[in-house]
């Protein structure tokens, strides 16, 4: 129904409405559909699905990551079993028939001769067969420390041996040391980055939101940490760790070293984006409504750069997992008897290792994926992270 | 313009003087001192350490004066040119740094070249045709080289040069050429080792670089002064070229600051993998054997660099830049 015109020249009439407000109902005339409907985090998640490596390496990492869980049952065999009539045995191939004939998974027993020459252990294949056995008893260990079982995913023959990817210097399967790795490895990168990941949102928050002397002190502190390579830094802190700390401190305190050197970057970010946003005029708003200031920051403020800060994060976990490898190279960083894919990978340092015992440089390739997996995840969230763009 | 330099380079003072009380905390936080560890080492191979020579070397650079005395002695002498002198190698430090600077500047000099040249178009591909198979293909293939660790990089590359090529194993020249003048064989043999360096320190260099300028320019594509120069039809290489590509090469001037000194540095890692005669290894073993001096010194002259480097990539962005010269302060 229209209200009735005025006569001309005469003014017009207060509109009142008695209809109840409905803030959405003029939206919902306006015409939905899912996409005007969608929450932000909607949003983002079609935007990231668009990114197909990025959503294959998330489900790969959130497979390793949940793999991590259940190391002692996916190893075929503990951490530090040694097999002393194998040592530096050659990866074995994993056969299905036998002259033929199916037989399912199985390994040729392996027999090991001494060049007196060269005095290298020359490993060949014999005729005898062994199956391999699935769910079944192997190694005892107790399952994170907390009860005793001898199940495992895959293992030997009984009296055989498996060694998919050989074994090392100490005759230690090389394919279970990797598995058992990763649960260093991989949380070694996401401990420091929580490190990194507080301390710059703290440091650059304050830095960002007060700005004054604060802030110009944050920047020279900055500033003195970026300037100094960071190998020496690393050399410096991670000397100072005594020797006589246990190696679970030892991994806690690089972690936390790694974490302590990568914080910079984020703070920076984190002040340059508070910087931008707090001129905005949404905030303005806040500010005349009479908002708090922690509401102000908390509700208005880091939101609105929270995805891209996680998109950084996800893109400085990689450096943390190949500066953890370069740490144990030097000798610095973890210590037998924790394993890590660096501290594998120091056994490789020689020439010599990749003329003869190649297989040693195996716990390359988990390096190699993990960090892809985390560059390309990190590349799908920095592009999903605005998706009003 | 004048007051912004003038006032960056009075927040210099105090940034330096910052960065040296942090070096010599770096070097002396490690428990023990240069001298202990000679004395254990002369002891572990057998010989009687010279005592009374050392103590007289610890009295002469201050070692039995208290810590703040000792940092006052250190920053003084560099003030006035005098960086100290090497324990290990019983050289002054200038001696020790100056012969292994410049085969330092040569491999850092030739890796960012070669950076630089394959990276740019690159960038430039993967930007301007984003999502297909020649993106992901080069971008895959520059991640592999982020990924992989220097040291086992170096250590394959290494074996492989030396089956196939005959190379001799590390180091960047035939050793008989060591401490020789400058010879055509000297030079021939240096460029045969120098190849490998150059791709083990410039694939992951090349690859971050690659990506910056990627997104960089991404960014600047969908900007909408892009899509109106399209709309009145300009031809696309000029679409490209006049503005988006400049704007996003912003980060090369940013980076000014950390390339300075690692041109000076170079990639620590590498070297000592590859036994090259570079400054890296060299201040990585001062730092584990703490020769204070060659140490503490080459490192503020790197941090010196880095905050030069800063200082002009910061002028030369305001210079090259209006939106950054004219910028005004915080209203609120």
């Amino acid at each position: 129904m229209k209200p009735m015109l005025p006569q001309s020249g005469q003014p017009l009439d207060h509109y009142v409405s008695t209809a109840p407000f409905d803030p959405y109902a003029t939206e919902a005339a306006a015409g939905s559909s899912a996409y005007t409907e969608a929450s932000q985090l909607r949003l983002m998640w079609w935007r990231f699905k668009r990114h197909r490596l990025a959503l294959i390496s998330g489900i790969l990492l959130l497979v390793a990551y949940l793999s991590i869980i259940i190391v002692e049952f996916l190893a075929p065999y503990n951490l530090h079993t040694r097999n002393i009539d194998s040592i530096y045995s050659p990866p074995q191939s994993v056969h299905l028939f036998h002259e033929g004939e199916f037989v399912g998974p199985f390994v040729y027993k392996q027999r090991m001769q001494l060049d007196m020459t060269t005095l290298k252990r020359v490993y060949t294949d014999t005729n005898i067969v062994q199956p391999l056995r699935f769910f079944c008893k192997g190694d005892a260990y107790r399952f994170w420390g907390l009860f005793e079982a001898d199940r495992h995913l895959v293992c030997p023959a009984e009296n055989g041996d498996f060694f998919l990817l050989g074994t090392d210097r100490l005759g230690r399967d090389v394919l279970s040391r990797i598995l058992y790795g990763a649960r260093i490895s991989l949380t070694i990168g996401l401990l420091g980055i929580t490190t990194s990941f507080i301390l710059g949102i703290v440091i650059g928050g304050l830095a960002g939101y007060r700005g004054g002397v604060f802030d110009l002190i944050v920047q020279r502190i900055i500033e003195v940490l970026q300037s100094i390579p960071s190998i020496p830094l690393w050399l410096a802190l991670a000397a100072i760790m005594p020797l006589t700390w246990s190696p679970l401190v030892i991994y806690l305190g690089i972690t936390f070293i790694l974490g302590l050197l990568d914080w910079t970057g984020l703070a920076r970010a984190v002040r340059s984006k508070l910087f931008s946003l707090r001129e905005e005029d949404y905030v303005l708003a806040a500010q005349l409504i009479g908002a708090s200031k922690t509401r102000i920051i908390g509700r208005h403020l880091v939101p609105g750069f929270m995805s891209h800060l996680i998109a950084s994060a996800t893109l400085a976990i990689p450096g943390m997992i190949l500066g953890e490898t370069t740490l144990s190279f030097l000798g610095l960083g973890l210590r037998a008897p924790i394993t890590s894919w660096g501290v594998l990978l120091t056994e490789a340092r020689t020439v010599n290792v990749i003329a003869l015992y190649p297989w040693l440089l195996f716990p390359v390739i988990p390096v190699i994926v993990v960090i892809l997996a985390f560059n390309f995840l990190g590349d799908g969230l920095r592009d999903a992270a605005d998706p009003y763009k | 313009m004048l007051r912004y330099i003038l006032w960056r380079i009075l927040v210099m003072i105090p940034t330096l003087l910052l960065i040296s009380m942090l070096v010599f905390t770096i070097i002396e936080l490690p428990p023990g001192d240069y001298f202990e560890s000679y004395i254990e080492e002369l002891r572990a191979i057998g010989e009687k350490a010279d005592l009374q020579e050392i103590e007289e070397l610890r009295a002469r650079y201050g070692y039995d004066k208290p810590i703040p005395i000792r940092y006052l002695n250190w920053v003084g002498g560099m003030l006035v040119g005098d960086f100290g002198y090497s324990f290990e190698y019983r050289l002054p430090v200038s001696e020790v740094v100056g012969d292994r600077l410049w085969l330092t500047v040569l491999v850092s000099f030739v890796t960012i070249a070669l950076t630089w040249i394959i990276a740019f178009p690159i960038g430039v591909y993967s930007a301007t045709r984003q999502y297909s198979w020649g993106d992901y293909g080069l971008t895959l293939f520059g991640l592999i080289g982020i990924a992989v660790p220097n040291f086992i990089f170096a250590l394959i590359l290494m074996y492989f040069a030396n089956i196939w090529f005959g190379t001799t194993i590390g180091h960047l020249m035939d050793q008989k050429y060591l401490n020789q003048p400058m010879s055509w064989d000297k030079f021939w043999s240096i460029l045969e080792h120098l190849w490998i360096p150059v791709i083990i320190i410039g694939t992951a260099g090349t690859a971050s670089m690659v990506r910056r300028l990627r997104a960089n320019l991404l960014d600047e594509l969908q900007k909408q002064y892009v899509m109106t120069a399209r709309a009145k039809g300009l031809h696309p290489m000029k679409v490209l070229t006049k503005y988006p590509l400049r704007m996003s090469l912003n980060f090369f001037i940013s980076d000014i600051g950390s390339i300075l000194p690692s041109i000076i540095s170079g990639a620590e890692i590498t070297a000592v993998v590859l036994s090259l005669e570079t400054t890296g290894p060299m201040l990585i073993k001062a730092l584990q054997s703490q020769d204070m001096y060659l140490a503490g010194s080459f490192l503020m002259f790197l941090a010196f660099l880095t905050v030069i480097g800063v200082l002009v990539s910061d002028i030369a962005l305001a210079l090259f830049d209006p939106r950054i010269r004219l910028k005004g302060g915080a209203t609120k």
